[in-house]
């Protein structure tokens, strides 16, 4: 298409051969990009001289928080824990169920085309919609609490690890697999003891990677009702007790980084 | 003792490594069960869920298809363009950032410390941002253009600077071994290699910025989640199954196109 408007450079060699360079793509993208460029600016109301005037208000914030109230993290204790519960539950139930999930997924261990299909699509509408808006569904189904943070945490990470374990799957080395077939294995047990093996380190890998960032999203989860310290951060935030908050938000961000450097190590041996 | 016995026997022994991985991981599980109190649940939780499913299965319409400033549609314009803004000035901010924080372009206790700098930056919810940004531009999608620019910046430099840490420099010593200036190596030893992996990332950056656009809405931060949160706490489920039709849509086509370029641009 691009190369009938814009036909390609005829290059003749010394030697009598005729080549074609094509025109680089580069201007077409880069007037795609700059036409995007405003329209979002228009959409957006975007104001350089708002940001201009005004940016310092948003490290005025910044500044109320520096320093944190220090003796406010007896009030943190809880909710933090009730926020590691709540991610790390749905992170290992959300992992075994991502599993059977997968196996239905992965075309190469399905025959039935259809099952693969429905079960394809239902993990990309499961790993579509946001998990703060499915957080706010479960909230009207389960009510206000950890419960349904931990259910959308769950679906999040069978969307997850299912996609991922799936794609493993369809690409692992399908040989041993087909051998034990043929020695009166059924499917499931080839399964077993041929791809599961194959993909187990992959697995844990993504399971742990998916519960770190677990843990940065049920900090959030709170602030819909869904349970954990969200629910703190919101109304520390709606009495603009900023000191708080940056207690709160230190808090979050020394645990963090302590859950990621452990999973972290253990992701490094697997691999 | 035949071969494959003798070659059963050979295979290293970690059962007890495997025991303990799990006992420790069922034991974690069973301490974050006592977070989850049953009797919270409302009665009517069935009810709810099955007129949601209602909603989505017979969505309204109307909404999905209406083109004025109401309508879904350019409710979902909003979202783009707030994702697309904001991955674009996250992107020029994370780059320098990125270089910043590879340690083989700078010192380490340098990189060490925008590297801490970073972890901060990406673990404060986008929600405290977005809270944050409203003070500075009022509500409306500007603020959630800002908000996206800024988490961005976390994934993007760790990402950008695990690209430059991998750079292959056999190709800058041999440019150096045939006469190259500095200048040239830089435009035809790094930039290439770093280019398509740069593109890579931000345009994934991209897709993910686009969920979380999408939720902005509830701080008053523009987009279309302000509509999809009024609509479902004021029980309109068609409008919800509509919004979310809607929003499903075009996350979907986006990861689809996304993941086209992308493997495009990996393989060169």
């Amino acid at each position: 298409m691009y190369d009938k408007i814009l036909p390609p450079k005829k290059i003749s060699l010394p030697n009598g051969k005729v080549v074609f360079e094509k025109k680089s793509r580069v201007p077409f993208v880069v007037i795609l990009v700059i036409a995007a460029t405003i329209i979002s600016v228009h959409a957006t109301n975007f104001d350089m001289s708002v940001l201009v005037k005004r940016w310092n208000e948003f490290f005025f914030i910044i500044g109320d928080m520096i320093p944190p109230k220090w003796e406010y993290y007896a009030h943190i204790w809880q909710p933090l824990l009730e926020t590691i519960k709540m991610s790390l539950l749905g992170s290992i139930l959300g992992s075994i169920a991502a599993i059977p999930a997968a196996y239905f997924a992965a075309s190469n261990m399905m025959k039935q085309k259809w099952i693969v299909f429905i079960a394809k699509l239902l993990l990309s509408i499961l790993r579509t919609i946001p998990t703060l808006v499915v957080a706010l569904i479960a909230t009207f189904i389960f009510g206000l609490g950890t419960l349904a943070g931990t259910v959308a945490i769950f679906l999040f990470t069978i969307a997850y690890v299912g996609k991922l374990l799936y794609e493993q799957i369809e690409d692992a080395d399908m040989g041993s697999f087909e051998a034990m077939e043929s020695l009166g294995m059924t499917r499931l047990q080839a399964f077993r003891y041929s791809i599961f093996p194959q993909v187990l380190p992959n697995y844990l890998s993504t399971s742990l990677f998916c519960f770190e960032g677990n843990v940065r999203y049920s900090a959030i989860l709170g602030y819909v009702g869904a349970g954990g310290i969200g629910l703190l951060i919101k109304e520390s935030l709606g009495w603009r007790d900023y000191a708080s908050v940056g207690m709160i938000l230190l808090m979050l961000i020394i645990t963090v980084f302590i859950i990621e450097k452990i999973s972290e190590h253990f992701r490094k041996k697997l691999i | 003792m035949d071969v494959i016995e003798k070659q059963l026997n050979a295979s290293p022994n970690n059962k007890k490594y495997f025991i303990t991985v799990f006992v420790i991981i069922l034991l974690l599980f069973l301490w974050s069960l006592s977070t989850i109190q049953l009797e919270d649940m409302g009665v009517n939780g069935w009810q709810i869920a099955t007129s949601i499913m209602e909603g989505i299965i017979s969505p309204d319409v109307e909404l999905l298809f209406n083109v004025t400033s109401d309508g879904v549609l350019s409710l979902l314009v909003e979202t783009i363009s707030i994702a697309f803004l904001g991955t674009l000035i996250g992107s020029i901010l994370a780059i320098p950032l990125a270089f910043l924080s590879a340690a083989n372009i700078v010192p380490k206790p340098i990189a060490s410390l925008t590297k801490l700098l970073l972890i901060a930056i990406r673990t404060i919810p986008a929600l405290v941002y977005g809270l944050m940004l409203i003070r500075v531009t009022g509500a409306g999608a500007f603020a959630g253009v800002l908000t996206i620019a800024l988490i961005s910046i976390g994934m993007l430099s760790k990402l950008l600077a695990d690209a430059i840490e991998n750079l292959d420099t056999s190709v800058l010593e041999s440019m150096t071994s045939i006469g190259c200036t500095t200048i040239e190596k830089i435009r035809f030893g790094i930039l290439p290699q770093l280019f398509s992996i740069f593109l890579s990332i931000i345009i994934y950056r991209f897709d993910m910025n686009l969920r979380e656009a999408s939720v902005l809405g509830l701080v008053g931060a523009g987009g279309i989640g302000a509509p999809l949160i009024f609509a479902m706490n004021s029980y309109r489920w068609t409008e919800v199954g509509a919004i979310l039709i809607g929003l499903m849509i075009l996350i979907l086509a986006v990861e689809l196109f996304s993941n086209r370029i992308r493997t495009k641009l990996v393989r060169g």
